[in-house]
């Protein structure tokens, strides 16, 4: 789009996959730290500390790139 | 999907969230708020409202064009009939989706975006004048609205089973959060939400496939378990068990799979519902427009992957059978319906557990705001504007679009009321919705390819076509010994039925367009610019570099789904 002063959908996507990147993989680290009385099954791969980091990644990329200030 | 005894087992919960997983699902309906804050300041005029300016680019009209269609209970119904009925499911993704969007882009896009109209009702009645025109606004207005209150209760029933929310909770959060995005924001809105919402069911549903492929040792892994745990039956091919109806758990026949589902109903509704199609309206350029479904078409292949796979997976993991509703209903088993929060559940920790939860909500909501922006256009500019009010200013109908919005989210909430009222009034709409969509793809077709095709003949066809559809339901509804002359056997099913009647319904609908057309005097040339095939000029794409150009792109996605159809035969 090219709407003036739109901000990108892209950025608003990136803000939201790096907050939630941040509350999966901190909840990942605490569940390394505490493990749960009852947990999953595959517990032992860690999905939540490297499916948080990849959401980290992409939100971080996709924030950055479709900026505000970065796009003008 | 038949969830209508879903109600009665859901005295518990399937997961129990944490915090965080509350906090991640605060956030996406903080998210989708604050967007729709944020663009109302963008939509001002009614190009803005209702087709969101007309200035997508084709990725962003192609992710919202699929993500209207996952709908509110595309994640769990379809992971369901994956565990029901094997990777027979996948049909639906594959060539009962694939070969109609790249029509819809390659062939009809053109005549719908040229003609600059505002919807598909709104062709027909540049195409074949006011009586078709009314005749679909008003069952797709009345249908969209019915299904979106139907597809609302059903999602809170979801809820209420796999997280033990209240079910009005349910119903009136989730959509006054959509009526108040799409109030705000219109087109815009829900466009933009529908991509984030994309993004979201993505990265909270794939990761049960990945963990479940890994617990399996890979494909063939997952398919020996399922042959140890179902011997005898055939779950993990798509076309060899379609040779005779009784040979497969669908009890379906490979003709009913090509030529109902492939050809008249995926046509009839990837090209001719207004919901999805008015996504692509909304693109920039011929260009965007053309490219957009495909775009689609290459993310929908790839849907049973985060879809199906789960259900896959839950037959050859999942400790427990599960059963159809009745059974579970009676013995407290689990249903086919719960596989994808079961699977959730067994893989999927605080955190993961709130974005998978997020993912079904995304669905929910996405499939939700596609109908109600839908509703507002065709109301305001093929029902209200056409046969109410037709000379008034732009602002005007601006603002009679914002309160559709809210109209067709009370209505949605009133069906959604009676349906948990009334719950045999479910299988009714949706057979209902069904009747209208082979006879308007004859007609639409029809219109676009063939000069001579005439009003009258526009008219009765489609009228007749629906007449017809609902005379066959009716039929075997009142005799169940008509199924074996609706659907060419007595072996059939109800997915077998639903196929082979709208095959005949689009069949009788093109017959009597042709027999009324030739009967009746055509439309002049000079009216037919710019709406049929042979007299409307199309802008040449030769100049664009290969890479560039849609019909290069089709040509992938096509040779992509004949290999995926090959691999998995």
């Amino acid at each position: 789009m090219h709407r003036e002063g739109l901000v990108s959908i892209w950025f608003f996507i990136g803000v939201l996959l790096v907050i939630y990147g941040a509350l999966i993989a901190g909840s990942g680290l605490y569940e390394l730290a505490a493990p749960p009385e009852h947990p999953v099954v595959l517990a032992g791969l860690h999905a939540e500390i490297w499916w948080g980091a990849l959401l980290l990644i992409l939100g971080g990329f996709y924030s950055w790139r479709f900026a505000p200030r970065r796009r003008r | 999907m038949p969830i209508s005894l879903f109600l009665q087992a859901a005295g518990f919960r399937l997961v129990s969230l944490a915090p965080v997983d509350i906090a991640i699902i605060t956030l996406y309906f903080a998210a989708v708020v604050a967007i729709g804050f944020y663009l109302k300041r963008y939509t001002k005029t009614g190009e803005d409202f209702f087709l969101a300016g007309r200035e997508m680019t084709a990725w962003i009209a192609g992710l919202s064009f699929l993500a209207a269609n996952l709908g509110s209970l595309e994640l769990m119904g379809w992971a369901a009939s994956a565990y029901q009925y094997g990777i027979l499911a996948t049909h639906w993704y594959w060539i009962g989706a694939i070969p109609a969007m790249l029509f819809l882009g390659i062939v009809m896009m053109p005549f719908y975006y040229i003609s600059k109209t505002h919807s598909v009702p709104g062709y027909l009645k540049l195409r074949y004048g006011e009586p078709a025109r009314g005749l679909s606004a008003i069952s797709f207005a009345v249908m969209t609205v019915l299904m979106s209150g139907i597809n609302m209760y059903s999602m809170a029933l979801v809820m209420k089973v796999v997280l033990g929310w209240d079910i009005h909770f349910s119903i009136w959060v989730s959509s006054l959060t959509v009526a108040l995005y799409v109030f705000l924001g219109g087109l815009l809105s829900a466009i933009f939400n529908e991509v984030l919402q994309f993004v979201l069911i993505w990265l909270g549903a794939l990761l049960i496939s990945i963990i479940g492929l890994i617990e399996t040792g890979g494909w063939s892994g997952m398919v020996a378990r399922i042959a140890s745990n179902f011997p005898g039956q055939n779950y993990t091919h798509l076309w060899s068990t379609l040779g005779h109806f009784s040979d497969n758990p669908m009890g379906i026949h490979w003709t009913g799979i090509v030529l109902g589902l492939g050809w008249v109903i995926s046509f009839g509704y990837w090209t001719t519902d207004f919901l999805v199609v008015q996504r692509v309206l909304a693109a920039r350029d011929l260009r965007s427009a053309k490219l957009a479904p495909i775009i689609g078409a290459s993310f929908k292949m790839l849907v049973p992957f985060i879809v199906i796979l789960p259900g896959l997976l839950g037959l050859a993991v999942l400790p427990q059978k599960l059963v159809g509703e009745g059974q579970a209903v009676a013995s407290g088993a689990h249903s086919y319906n719960e596989v994808l929060p079961l699977m959730l559940a067994r893989y999927c920790g605080p955190g993961l557990l709130g974005l998978g939860i997020t993912a079904l909500i995304a669905g929910f909501m996405s499939g939700m705001a596609g109908n109600v922006s839908a509703f507002a256009t065709v109301w305001t500019y093929d029902i209200y504007r056409a046969l109410i009010k037709r000379d008034s200013t732009d602002a005007h109908y601006v603002a009679v679009g914002r309160w559709c919005t809210l109209l067709g989210v009370l209505i949605s909430i009133g069906t959604a009321y009676l349906v948990m009222q009334f719950l045999s009034i479910m299988d009714y709409v949706q057979a209902l919705f069904s009747f209208f969509i082979a006879p308007l793809f004859g007609t639409v077709l029809l219109g676009m390819l063939w000069p001579r095709a005439t009003p009258a003949g526009g008219f009765w066809g489609l009228l007749c076509g629906t007449l017809s559809s609902i005379g066959m339901w009716l039929w075997v509804k009142l005799d169940p010994g008509a199924l074996r002359y609706i659907a060419l056997s007595a072996h059939a099913r109800d997915m077998a039925e639903n196929m082979y009647r709208a095959l005949w319904s689009w069949i009788i609908c093109v017959t009597v367009t042709v027999l009324v057309s030739a009967a009746t005097s055509p439309k002049p040339a000079g009216e037919l610019e710019g709406l049929v095939y042979g007299f409307t000029k199309l802008p040449s794409e030769e100049h664009l570099p290969l890479t560039r150009r849609p019909i290069f792109w089709a040509g992938v996605v096509a040779a992509v789904f004949i290999v995926l159809n090959i691999i998995f035969w």
